[in-house]
């Protein structure tokens, strides 16, 4: 396997009294991206360190996707630069492949594959990518499901289980990889509300375990309570960032005083 | 003579039935053997190129677009003719027998590819999205992940397609092949009775009646719930 490893220096990110030195797991800079005419990454950046969970937040179609999205590259940037886990993802001799594997990505819509049990969804990569055999494959799989709280729904095929168990599959699917660090798209907006609770309880406990995370979400509550850090996107440019208690307490910018106010009501 | 007795005379005579039956059981086997020929060719020929047009190799898939299109519009009479008569030609000389099976494994294979195709576009894009995130390649994405749901999504049309190509080995009596249809009528010819193709309808309906039956059994049994 051919694979350009750029590491990129270290970056210091301050943030309280004690400042992080690792070089953050993903760092994304100068990010745009148009599909056809239509520019909806108009100069992102983004930098997220180890252990942090970063929330996005933001209108409808301010391009929270699609900066997710470019950071496994389900979408190309127009032009920018992203680093994950110190490889250079736009680089041309960098394997894609082995790189998504360190980056989890979790789908509103779930995307569990219907034809297979909740242990074949987990076992597939850990088979096909990491090469690992069906005994090994199913032990790690089997752990992952028990920590979404789903071991004694191995056998079941995603059709059998509710739409919070579903997500909570999928994320046992990403998590088996061991992932550097995990992207979430909105995982609990097509959830029923009384379901919406045990799978931001997955998300808080791989938190604790000290998982990378970066969320895409409108659950202000989950964002209060366990984000390091909210960044507010408007019209595909980061209006506003900050600790979850400065953007909801006292946000600067009218524009994300607008947006929080209309989500109240 | 009244015309009951004509009726059963002519279409149920006994005597006649037992000279031509076992020419009409070859011609049975015969049937089989080609339907069968023609249903495994046809549809691997038909998922391959589906597969190969999924990689989106342009000029490929152009040439794939237009022998799809080509054998889906012609009548399998005429392309079973062009091969039989047409080949010679140039040099290659097919059998009866090669004509046809050749003709309608293209056939078969054109709207084959059609529909596993369709089957493939019919996955949703996240399901590639998915996998792909996982560190997945684009082929073992497609093995894996996109057409076991994609043959699922086809296998009602195809087994339709399928039981409807296959009946067409019956113009292989076109190009002197023994199966049923053509021994059948030359049996009229010969004891200028019609009786045997009574015969060769009852043939007909052995071969396939369990064949629609299974195509039934087979819609039902994968009839994609959601
Ligand atoms: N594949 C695509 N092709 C064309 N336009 C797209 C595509 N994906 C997203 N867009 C457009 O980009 C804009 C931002 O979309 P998105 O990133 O999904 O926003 P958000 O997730 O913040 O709602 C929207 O206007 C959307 O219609
Ligand atoms: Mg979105």
């Amino acid at each position: 396997m051919i694979r350009r490893r750029t590491r990129v220096a270290a970056e210091p990110v301050m943030t309280g009294p004690a400042p992080i030195v690792a070089a953050p797991i993903v760092a994304a800079s100068g990010i745009h991206k148009h599909f056809g005419a239509l520019h909806v990454l108009k100069g992102v950046d983004l930098a997220v360190a180890e252990r942090e969970l970063v929330f996005v937040i933001g209108p409808s179609g301010s391009g929270k996707s699609t900066l997710l999205r470019c950071c496994n590259r389900l979408e190309t940037p127009s032009s920018g630069r992203i680093i994950v886990d110190g490889i250079d993802l736009l680089d041309r001799h960098t394997d894609i492949n082995a790189v998504r594997r360190r980056i989890g990505m979790v789908f509103q819509q779930f995307n569990l594959y219907p034809h297979m049990t909740a242990r074949g969804n987990v076992t597939l990569a850990l088979r096909k990518v990491l090469g690992k055999g069906r005994a090994e494959a199913d032990e790690i799989a089997d752990a992952a499901l028990a920590r979404v709280g789903l071991a004694e729904k191995a056998n079941a095929y995603p059709l059998e289980l509710s739409g919070g168990q579903q997500q909570r599959v999928a994320i046992a699917r990403a998590i088996a990889l061991e992932p550097r660090v995990m992207l979430f798209d909105e995982p609990t907006s097509a959830l029923d509300p009384e379901l919406v609770g045990g799978v931001l309880a997955v998300m808080r406990s791989l938190r604790e375990a000290g998982m990378t995370m970066v969320v895409v979400s409108h659950e202000m509550g989950f964002a209060r309570a366990a984000a390091d850090r909210v960044v507010f996107m408007d019209h595909g440019l980061v209006v506003e960032e900050g600790p979850p208690a400065q953007i909801f307490g006292a946000p600067e910018q009218e524009r994300t005083r607008a947006f929080l106010r209309q989500l109240d009501h | 003579m009244d015309s009951w007795d004509r009726f059963v005379f002519t279409f149920f005579n006994a005597q006649v039935m037992a000279t031509y039956l076992p020419r009409i059981v070859e011609g049975f086997f015969l049937t089989v053997q080609l339907a069968l020929l023609i249903v495994i060719s046809g549809l691997a020929l038909g998922l391959l190129l589906a597969v190969v047009r999924s990689f989106g190799i342009r000029p490929l898939n152009w040439l794939i677009i237009f022998l799809v299109d080509l054998f889906r519009a012609l009548p399998p009479l005429v392309i079973i003719v062009l091969i039989y008569f047409g080949l010679p030609s140039l040099g290659a000389a097919p059998s009866g027998f090669v004509s046809t099976w050749i003709s309608l494994t293209l056939v078969l294979a054109a709207f084959a590819e059609e529909i596993v195709w369709g089957g493939i576009l019919a996955v949703p894009k996240g399901q590639w999205e998915a996998a792909r995130s996982t560190g997945l390649g684009f082929a073992t994405t497609l093995t894996h992940v996109v057409l076991p749901q994609a043959l699922r999504l086809s296998i009602p049309p195809l087994t339709n397609r399928t039981i409807a190509i296959t009946k067409g080995t019956a113009l292989g009596s076109v190009v002197a092949v023994a199966e049923i249809l053509s021994v059948a009528s030359g049996a009229v010819g010969f004891s200028s009775n019609p009786s045997p193709l009574t015969l060769g309808a009852i043939a007909y309906l052995i071969l396939f009646v369990p064949v629609v039956a299974f195509g039934r059994w087979v819609e039902t049994r994968f009839a994609w719930k959601r």
